[in-house]
């Protein structure tokens, strides 16, 4: 990794956007030694209202601290923001989408004309709503992000998952997210 | 052992606060600031705390907690922003008039009206006549590093004057980011044990503090206060040398970025500073000489260090993050361009207010700036002494 990673989360407020992002970053410093940045829009908080999270991943120190505007990496975890917010504004050439989605992914190509850039999907409201009870994707789009990108094997990333969750969280909930995980690494699908 | 941990800026106040634990912490919780008096309330309830840790019902209430704290004879510090800091207003004067060593650790926002939670500089701007040393920081690794230092500057028995560090309100508050964390042991031998040299619970040494003090002397007091700051600059270098000794990094007045050829300079504090030394980065490779300086410390004002750094470019951007409503520039172009007065030759110098309730500021407004410093070097002429970046007009 010679340049930065520049990641843009999509989300709305309350589903653990910002949450998404600061796990990201806590895995990728601990268990790669990345250096990181995990960072909320700066903008207002509302609710259900569309938000951004921001990431960026490095070999080494960061110094930016603008948000990011030209992301490599762009993460939707609310479907129905498609169409309504411009997810690929700014993406690089090469850029690839990671999508929370039961739509199909041909269709959402076309749709935001991704052109020949890659577009990942998988259902997290369904994993979620499966194994938390509770349809919150943030956890299951950590991960796969982290499948795509072949950072690191689900093992290690389930370590410290574990350790990181832990902080807030019961231990039953902590297995519960645990398991969202298995489903994203196993579910997430090229499009 | 020194760590590497991934903090937020105001998780990394609460980190250096537990280390350094101060005899008594007095705050009142306010965005963007509200985790750090959080975090410390956790540490607190944890017991990794001994001090006291007070959370009464204003900011007003908290700096004058300090005050009366620090008075005693204890080590004391409190955490706030914008609009808190603007309620300890007529504290912060008084902490600096009694000469009290506190440390306040500010998550700078913007003031209202209208209201704003996001970041710019307005809130500690509006306090740099207060009497305080203010400390400007560009990142998460630079609030911890700065908060440390801050305690053995305001406690330095030259200074013995109020500190505040400033990190930027959510830009800096509220990301996360990799910083080393030095050991517990470290910090606290860096800082040493604190001794007030007039506490009021010395029962054996009788004394008044704050009396009131008219015509006949007052004019002398105040001039006596300023001995204190007018030190300060001495007791900064040392510090920031000592602790680039002990923990490998080192501080000055300001930092400079690719300054030594270049040909045009732009400054900016803080969290600009750092997606500004990117851009040079890129506009160096198009074979722009342009560098960087960073001011960290805005009081006492190191004019002539910042000086004699500028004084052999060609052309001057200034970027502050706040304004000065009626006055001839914002207060960092103020000072600069007052700083450089004195010289037969100077460079061409021209000012930008930026970020204003925390509107963003991103590689290509840098490239901009820039393209306007090549064309006042270029002509000799400053067409606009004050315009702003990124805004709708």
């Amino acid at each position: 990794m010679e340049k930065t990673i520049e990641i843009r989360w999509h989300g709305r407020a309350g589903q653990g956007v910002v949450t998404a992002a600061v796990t990201l970053a806590d895995v990728l410093s601990t268990e790669k030694g990345k250096f990181v940045q995990a960072f909320p829009e700066f903008g207002a908080e509302k609710r259900g209202a569309p938000i951004l999270a921001f990431n960026r991943i490095s070999n080494k120190p960061i110094r930016s601290h603008s948000q990011v505007y030209y992301p490599d990496i762009v993460v939707v975890t609310d479907p129905s923001l498609l169409g309504m917010v411009d997810i690929a504004e700014g993406a690089k050439e090469n850029a690839i989408f990671i999508i929370n989605t039961t739509y199909e992914l041909p269709l959402i190509r076309e749709k935001l004309s991704l052109g020949e850039r890659k577009i990942y999907g998988l259902d997290a409201y369904t994993i979620a709503a499966d194994e938390l009870g509770k349809a919150i994707p943030n956890v299951p789009m950590v991960a796969a992000l982290i499948k795509i990108t072949q950072i690191m094997d689900l093992e290690k990333f389930q370590k410290r998952l574990k350790v990181s969750l832990s902080k807030k969280l019961r231990p039953e909930v902590v297995e519960k997210n645990l398991r969202t995980t298995d489903r994203a690494f196993k579910e997430v699908k090229e499009g | 052992m020194s760590k590497f941990v991934t903090l937020n800026g105001n998780q990394t106040i609460g980190e250096a606060a537990r280390q350094i634990d101060p005899d008594v912490i007095a705050a009142y919780p306010i965005t963007p600031s509200t985790a750090i008096v959080e975090t410390i309330a956790k540490f607190k309830a944890d017991g990794l705390i001994s001090g006291e840790f007070v959370c009464p019902e204003s900011e007003h209430s908290a700096m004058s907690l300090c005050i009366g704290a620090a008075s005693a004879g204890g080590r004391v510090m409190t955490a706030t922003a914008s609009q808190g800091l603007a309620l300890m207003w007529e504290m912060l004067y008084i902490a600096a008039g009694l000469r009290l060593p506190i440390v306040a650790a500010i998550a700078n926002r913007s003031l209202s009206a209208p209201i704003n939670i996001h970041g710019d500089h307005s809130d500690t701007m509006g306090a740099r006549d207060s009497g305080w040393i203010q400390i400007y920081s560009e990142n998460c690794q630079e609030a911890y590093d700065n908060f440390i230092q801050a305690f053995r500057i305001a406690e330095h028995l030259d200074v013995r004057t109020p500190v505040l560090v400033g990190l930027d309100g959510f830009i800096i508050s509220h990301s996360m980011e990799v910083i080393q964390v030095e050991d517990d042991a470290e910090v606290k031998k860096f800082i040493g044990e604190y001794k007030s040299l007039y506490p009021l619970l010395d029962s054996k040494v009788k004394m008044t503090v704050g009396p009131i003090d008219f015509t006949d002397y007052y004019f002398e007091h105040k001039r006596n206060q300023l001995e204190g700051i007018e030190n300060a600059p001495q007791v900064i270098e040392e510090v920031g040398k000592e602790f680039g000794k002990k923990f490998g990094r080192e501080y000055g007045f300001f930092e400079g970025y690719r300054l030594d050829d270049a040909e045009l300079c732009i400054v900016a504090m803080s969290s600009a500073a750092g997606t500004c030394k990117d851009a040079i980065d890129e506009l160096r490779s198009e074979g722009k000489r342009v560098g960087l300086l960073k001011p960290r410390i805005f009081r006492p004002f190191p004019h002539q260090r910042i000086s004699e750094a500028l004084i052999k470019m060609k052309a001057v951007a200034v970027l502050d993050r706040s304004s000065s409503p009626g006055a001839f520039g914002a207060p960092l172009f103020t000072e600069i361009r007052s700083a450089l007065y004195d010289y037969e030759e100077r460079p061409k110098i021209t000012n930008y207010v930026y970020g204003l309730g925390g509107r963003d500021i991103k590689i290509e407004h840098f490239k901009e700036v820039t393209d306007d410093l090549e064309k006042i070097a270029e002509t000799g002429k400053v067409e606009k002494v004050y315009s702003y970046i990124n805004l709708r007009e």
